[in-house]
């Protein structure tokens, strides 16, 4: 079962030693001149040799020519772009398409022709060549005019942490403009510092300069520093270092508290959208809607449907496809809802155990159709740009996808109540569900209103699909995971009560988190469970309990 | 006359309600002339997902060797039945299979709660059954044939490749809270601790089934792997809960390169549900990927686009195990001559069928099957990328070496040991080990 050592070693000095001293003279002397093209092109040829060894010296040697031009031939290769014809017609970079993949020149740009499928062997990368590549791109781009690159490259430089590199550091950081950069740079200058047999005046510089980076990375970096071998550091630097590691770690341990705050919140959020739809038909209306779960997955598929469409059909307005799913996700949802309404639950008003029954069954045959009509496997559901990635907001990281959805929750509540209390829909809808009777001698159509109660609640459980969608699977079983978390919420928060809803869904969601850490996910989700029974026995009517005479119909 | 009309409906209900209990692909019955083939997938509920491509696989297997001319000159046929995501439903499922369709061999299940609901009914009823998915091992069964990887041909050649070539120190093992993950993990651990791997460079998360929140334990696992020392994650996570876990991953910016992930549950099909473009450099580890290239996986995937008819489907590892079972099974008949349970049974050990990836499978004393052992890298297509590969197959080993309940214990067969669970320590067959 042992790999042949030789292989490993070899890839695990991949570092990049020697490969920045030449790049050092390539600095120095200023731009790249165009040079013969030869030896460039017989080192980019020289990629497809070895194996992933070969590979990875042939990308140190491009790297230590410091020639630019080599940049785009490594993108190609960590992209895994590159091909090796088998005539022996050199290395190309490819893309699939017509007889097979459409080659051109990595290092001009220029077509060189169509090949098949056979004629060539893809050169192959792995985490450690993908790792070789961009410390090399780092390397050379540590001059590009772009600002972006250069933190890149910087950031690279940062997590070589080679000796060899200081002066070509130092170089750069003395020209750097762009305070992000420099800051970056600052920080690998003081970590290559420290890797180096500096006098120890300035390690405890370089300490100073990584203890104000103040992340877990810097703190381990400290850490072993402090608890290095006696004659390895100065003791002066030693100190330093092990106060740096304290700082850090008070620093991290309140923005931890913060991070799970933040998780709890998020958490809250998507517990909040699948359970506010539920406020309204369970809560207000008492109607125990198994199939509420299947709403939601009706709203993600939408949303799929209308990202289908719009990659067939306008690929362009990609970004918008969120917005454009929300209001058909609502109508969709809704008119589901209302044909249960009508054709199922409107019989059973006042017999929960069967509306339970019942719409457990729908909720089944709901699922299965969905399956039968779009196949049992997820389906995929792009996120559009605005909605990647993450930001760092002190110690904190916050995904932007996690940042929208605790948004739109919000808003989503916000427009419900507003729904509720300032229109003469929601004036209708609080009668009814408070007094029938007198609702119904004053003129107001209880069916109907029953009917449009059930839409709204159906139609924004649609809207929360299209959300979930961005984070969980679109699959026919995504209703299941959210059902038994709904109720736990809208019983929690109090029935009949918005507000309770809401409170209810974030000490849920932060107490889940914070538990999370210490109990696990399991035992956590566990330990929630036995709060809520137990806090249920005591206030038997949730947090925020409706009181008045309609409580006791 | 009220008398008579209710038994008279009565029996038109019995009637209906039994050949509705009829399968799907079972027509007026020709005993004589086929040879009936039983397919046990969940077409509904939660692992429709996944087992819904296998029905399909046996299908299109099932309908090329007809091509072919069938098997001892008679036609198969395929009964297909539903037992639709619920354990228990397996084991009634399969005893209609066997008793009432009488069947001559079964290939089905994907949970390991779903085999072992079934075991019990294949020893009763004395049939055979095809089982395609990797599982925990610490299995020997007469009438089962594990054609899935057991631990030693999945987990611990991945766990090998990162540390020797991706110098990987820290190990973050990551499951569902279920019986494969932590029998896996457990093997695993005691592995590496052999290995010299210090206890708190090992940490274990379990999630539940369906889990879908993963901030905190991603942040973990950041963190886990910023103290030093290079850190991968090893996934045993399974079904839905991965599409959000590898978001989460994405989203909290750590690359393949950083820390990287290698998944025992994740494949071509998985996948196809996710945009690959930020995991790519994650792995995976398989005994097959579609990607590999050999004129038998070419032949393999064009007839699989040609049955299902979309261009767009891909094919995975355990409809590999599908594929190799049933040729062996198709093999070990002709060699015995007869479809009869315990002729084939003792046909099936030392058959040998070419696999999808170039190399010849056969089938062990210990009713495991030989494997080659890839791992992959996952590519911006949603294809995996073959980044090792074992030099040799891997004999699968039905009780772990790792374990202490089971190290003692060895699987064979053949007459005159037959014991599925031999103690080496002892001489006796039955029970656990030292």
């Amino acid at each position: 079962m042992s790999l042949p050592t030789v292989f490993a070693s070899a890839l695990r000095r991949l570092a990049l030693p020697v490969l920045l001293v030449p790049l050092l003279a390539f600095a120095l002397q200023g731009a790249a001149t165009a040079q013969d093209d030869a030896p460039l092109r017989a080192l980019v040829d020289s990629l497809a040799e070895g194996g992933f060894d070969g590979t990875e010296r042939a990308v140190e040697a491009l790297a230590a020519t410091g020639d630019p031009r080599a940049v785009p031939v490594l993108e190609a290769l960590a992209e895994g772009d590159l091909y090796d014809r088998k005539d022996g017609g050199g290395v190309f970079a490819g893309r699939r398409g017509g007889a097979g993949y459409i080659l051109s020149d990595p290092l001009t740009g220029e077509a060189a022709g169509e090949v098949g499928r056979g004629g060539v062997d893809k050169i192959r990368v792995n985490n450690n060549l993908r790792r070789a590549v961009r410390a090399a791109i780092g390397g050379l781009t540590l001059r590009s005019p772009d600002p972006q690159q250069r933190l890149a490259a910087a950031r690279a430089i940062f997590d070589a942490a080679d000796p060899e590199n200081l002066e070509i550091v130092e170089a750069a950081l003395a020209e750097e403009s762009d305070p992000a950069v420099a800051a970056v740079l600052a920080e690998a200058r003081a970590r290559t510092i420290l890797e180096s047999d500096a006098p120890p005046a300035e390690k405890i510089e370089a300490v100073e300069t990584i203890r104000a980076r103040g992340d877990r990375e810097a703190m381990a970096m400290l850490a072993a520093l402090a608890g290095a071998a006696d004659d390895a550091v100065d003791p002066e630097v030693r100190a330093a270092a092990a106060a740096g590691v304290s700082a850090i770690e008070q620093r991290l341990a309140l923005w931890e508290a913060l991070q799970n705050v933040w998780y709890g919140l998020s958490l809250g959020s998507v517990l909040l959208l699948a359970a506010i739809g539920l406020a309204i038909t369970f809560g207000v209306m008492g109607v125990i809607n198994m199939a509420h779960g299947e709403m939601v997955m009706l709203g993600a598929y939408t949303t799929f449907l209308v990202q289908e469409t719009i990659r067939t059909s306008a690929p362009e307005l990609f970004g918008w496809s969120i917005w454009m799913a929300l209001p058909l996700a609502f109508l969709v949802s809704a008119a589901v809802g209302v044909a249960i309404e009508r054709g199922v639950i409107r019989f059973l008003y006042g017999r929960p155990l069967e509306t339970l029954l019942a719409t457990w069954g729908l909720s089944l045959i709901l699922q299965q159709t969905v399956r039968t009509l779009f196949g049992a496997s997820n389906k995929e559901v792009g996120a559009p740009e605005w909605m990647s990635g993450a930001t760092q907001v002190g110690g904190l990281l916050i995904t932007y996808n996690r940042l929208y959805i605790v948004i739109f929750s919000l808003l989503v509540f916000a427009a419900l109540l507003a729904v509720l209390k300032r229109t003469a829909f929601g004036l209708q809808m609080r009668a009814v569900t408070q007094n029938r009777r007198m609702a119904s001698s004053m003129g107001i159509r209880t069916p109907w209103t029953d009917a449009m109660t059930f839409a709204l609640g159906s139609g924004i459980a649609g809207i929360a699909g299209v959300a979930l969608s961005q984070i969980d699977n679109v699959s026919p079983n995504l209703g299941q995971g959210y059902i038994i978390d709904s109720f736990m919420v809208v019983v929690f928060g109090g029935v009949g009560n918005l507000w309770g809803t809401l409170v209810g869904a974030f000490t849920l969601g932060i107490v889940n988190k914070f538990l999370e850490p210490y109990a696990g996910a399991v035992l956590g989700k566990v330990l929630v469970l036995v709060f809520i029974i137990l806090f249920i026995q005591k206030r038997p009517r949730g947090l925020f309990a409706l009181k008045g005479r309609a409580v006791d119909q | 006359m009220m008398g008579r009309r209710s038994v008279l409906s009565a029996a038109a209900g019995a009637a209906l309600l039994a050949s509705a209990a009829l399968p799907l692909a079972a027509g007026p019955a020709l005993a004589q002339d086929t040879i009936k083939v039983g397919i046990l997938h969940s077409l509904s509920g939660t692992m429709a997902i996944s087992e819904t491509t296998l029905k399909d696989a046996m299908l299109m297997l099932i309908e090329e060797q007809n091509k072919k001319g069938g098997l001892l000159g008679k036609q198969l046929e395929p009964v297909v039945v539903d037992p639709a995501s619920d354990w228990p439903l397996f084991a009634e499922k399969a005893r209609e299979l066997i008793s009432v369709n009488e069947v001559a061999a079964v290939f089905g299940c994907w949970t390991s709660v779903s085999r072992k609901s079934v075991l019990p009914v294949f020893e009763e009823l004395n049939s055979l059954l095809f089982y395609p998915v990797q599982y925990e091992g610490e299995e020997s069964q007469r009438n089962v044939f594990y054609t899935g990887a057991a631990p030693n041909q999945q987990a611990i050649p991945a766990v090998d490749y990162l540390a020797e070539v991706e110098g990987v120190e820290r190990w973050v093992l990551a499951g569902t809270d279920y019986v494969y993950p932590r029998t896996t993990n457990k093997i695993l651990e005691t592995y590496l601790k052999d290995q010299g791997v210090a206890a708190e460079d090992i940490m274990i998360n379990y999630t539940p089934f369906g889990h879908s929140d993963w901030q905190s334990i991603v942040a973990e696992i950041k963190r886990f792997g910023s103290e030093g020392k290079k850190t991968a994650v090893v996934s045993t996570i399974n079904g839905d809960a991965n599409v959000p876990f590898y978001k989460e991953l994405s989203n909290q910016g750590i690359e393949a390169s950083d820390i990287p992930v290698v998944a025992f549950s994740v494949g071509e099909e998985e996948l196809a549900g996710i945009d690959t473009a930020p995991l790519v450099g994650h792995l995976a580890a398989w005994n097959y990927f579609m990607s590999v290239y050999t004129p038998e996986n070419e032949e393999f995937i064009k007839t699989w686009h040609a049955f299902i008819g979309d261009e767009s489907r891909v094919t995975n590892d355990p409809m590999e195990a599908h594929y190799i079972g049933f040729n062996m099974w198709v093999k070990a008949v002709e060699k015995a001559g007869t479809t009869d349970p315990d002729a084939v049974i003792d046909a099936m050990i030392g058959v040998s069928v070419p696999n999808l990836t170039g190399g010849v499978s056969a089938m062990m004393p210990n009713h495991h099957i030989t494997k080659p052992v890839l791992i992959g890298e996952i590519q911006d297509d949603g294809q995996f990328e073959t980044v090792y590969e074992t030099p040799g197959l891997v004999v699968g080993d039905a009780w772990s070496d790792f374990l202490p309940d089971s190290k003692d214990l060895i699987a064979d067969w053949r007459k005159p040991m037959s014991c599925g669970n031999f103690n080496t320590a002892t001489g006796k067959c039955g029970g656990k080990g030292s």
